[in-house]
């Protein structure tokens, strides 16, 4: 109970003085940090630019309405590139995710000092480098075009759906798996009966909420030419198209609000 | 139990049960599967082609060199972080007070709805389209990916506060309440001792991501990593890019590794 002495009467504090000193010292030290990172990007930006952006912005958004609303006609195929580029690369990811997402659960893995740190090692590497530089690198090998992207979504994603299917596999509840190993299963029985049918909600629901991200984050794989809408936004503004930009921003706008209702669906159905 | 001369076996249940949406769903995705794959353009000359030069590709990476371009990746590395640290208490700091807003058993409904509006439309935009924009507003450098960083987490960290405060015990909050607080009070007392554990793991792994995403302004000129690896593409030193990769997955690990630990010691 943390109680302060005041001239003889006892008073309430919500912490001990030593946790009270504790946290003003973290927040003593985040401070500084942050004032001194504050400074270093003050000195690399130019001031001028920045008081001179409200008139900036004001000139963009008079130049980017209204949307010029032919166009679409030639945005329904990126559009198909774009689903396409997320839902292929979200089939990919998890066909490889699954084996690493086994081999990385504690409970499943065959090797918890070999093949366990390799899976996690996977995952990590696959989670940290984002989907527009795998794209960037894979432009370089296979091409470009919606293939690169396919597999840059499918890199990029095989780490999440990984990382979370092997927590919802450790989270499994071991009697069930006990139960169907007293029957004499063998060890592929015990996965498809004992283990699989306690992980597929969370499988399932993995998958939707993945595949939602994928469409937002293929719509601008096109900026290092992967395919997808991303490549008329990035064509609409080298030519200073504003009219075109802005009628893909809302073409963007529109398919990760479908996206995100029908994922929403999905997992309010399955969960 | 009627006797049949046929051992009766036992199937288990599909995960589906409606077996008409079960078989519609297949029928939708092989559909689906044979439109996409049709207007896949796969140029597999092209990939076949791509094989060798993917191999030299790959070996172009190795060994990674960490020590010719020292200089222009220790100054990307750091420009990153210093946007990650600032763009990560900014993004905080401001999406606090939308959070609160966004809250339904908080705020009325007008402030409700466009606190709500404030999330969906910076969660929509990726951050490099954002960045896209910052750059032709604040010009190149790290305050323009700073800016579009901070945006991005006002969306994502203020739709999660706002969850989490919906998902509060109310009774906590009805007593102080009960005590007469005011409404900071309230909110201080009531409200912030229950959201601030997970609120603090969530920052980290915001941090976490603002750190990664700062790799990728760069390569619209938003200042930080991105532009150096960008660089390094563009001259073919692919293994000083694989130097680059390899620091970026060894930072995240480390984050990661620093928020699991803080977690702990919170909770």
């Amino acid at each position: 109970m943390a109680v302060r002495d005041v001239n003889g009467l006892k008073q309430w504090q919500r912490r001990e003085r030593g946790k009270q000193f504790a946290i003003w010292a973290a927040w003593l030290a985040g401070v500084a940090v942050f004032t001194y990172c504050w400074q270093l990007i003050s000195e690399k930006t130019i001031w001028m630019f920045v008081l001179d952006s409200p008139r900036q912005a004001a000139d963009l958004a008079e130049r980017m309405v209204p949307p010029k609303w032919s166009y679409m006609s030639s945005l329904w195929v990126p559009l198909w590139d774009t689903l396409n580029i997320a839902t292929l690369g979200t089939l990919m990811a998890i066909i490889i995710a699954v084996p690493v997402a086994f081999c990385a659960a504690r409970n499943t893995t065959p090797s918890v000092y070999f093949v366990r740190p390799v899976a996690l090692f996977v995952i990590v590497a696959s989670r940290s480098i984002n989907s527009l530089i795998w794209a960037l690198m894979l432009v370089t090998i296979i091409g470009p075009g919606v293939f690169a992207g396919v597999i840059a979504i499918g890199l990029r994603s095989i780490g999440f759906c990984a990382k979370l299917l092997y927590e919802a596999i450790e989270e499994i509840d071991p009697n069930q798996v006990e139960a169907v190993t007293a029957t004499g299963a063998s060890g592929a029985q015990v996965l498809s009966y004992g283990i699989v049918p306690q992980v597929l909600p969370a499988f399932a629901g993995i998958t939707v909420f993945r595949w939602d991200i994928n469409i937002r984050e293929s719509t601008v794989l096109g900026l290092v030419g992967a395919g997808g809408i991303g490549l008329q936004l990035d064509a609409s503004i080298s030519t200073l198209a504003w009219t075109q930009v802005s009628l893909i921003l809302l073409a963007i706008l529109a398919t990760v609000v479908v996206s995100e209702w029908v994922s929403a669906r999905v997992r309010h159905a399955i969960i | 139990m009627s006797q049949t001369g046929e051992p009766r076996t036992w199937k288990r249940p599909p995960f589906i049960q409606n077996a008409r949406l079960r078989w519609g769903l297949w029928l939708g995705a092989a559909v689906y599967l044979t439109l996409a794959f049709g207007t896949l353009e796969v140029d597999w000359g092209r990939v076949v082609e791509g094989v060798p030069r993917g191999q030299r590709f790959i070996a172009s990476f190795f060994p990674p060199d960490f020590l010719s371009r020292w200089e222009e990746i220790f100054d990307g590395i750091y420009e990153s972080l210093w946007m990650t640290v600032t763009s990560t208490v900014i993004g905080v700091a401001l999406s606090i007070p939308v959070g609160l807003g966004a809250a339904r058993n908080l705020s009325p409904t007008p402030v409700y709805l466009a606190c709500r509006a404030i999330v969906a439309l910076s969660r929509t935009f990726p951050e490099i389209i954002l960045a896209i924009f910052f750059v032709k507003l604040f010009g190149f450098g790290p305050f323009a990916g700073f800016l579009a960083l901070s945006l991005a987490t006002i969306g994502f960290y203020g739709k999660l506060l706002a969850e989490d405060i919906e998902a509060m015990d109310p009774v906590q909050a009805e007593a102080v309440k009960a005590t007469g607080a005011s409404w900071f009070q309230w909110l201080n007392y009531a409200v912030q001792p229950q959201v601030l554990p997970r609120m603090i793991g969530l920052g980290l792994y915001r941090f976490d991501i603002n750190f990664r995403e700062s790799a990728v302004v760069g390569i619209v000129g938003g200042g930080g990593i991105g532009a150096t690896l960008l660089t390094s593409f563009d001259r073919y030193e692919f293994d000083s890019a694989a130097a680059i990769l390899l620091i970026i997955i060894a930072i995240v690990m480390g984050v990661e590794y620093t928020s699991g630990f803080v977690r702990r010691w919170v909770q």
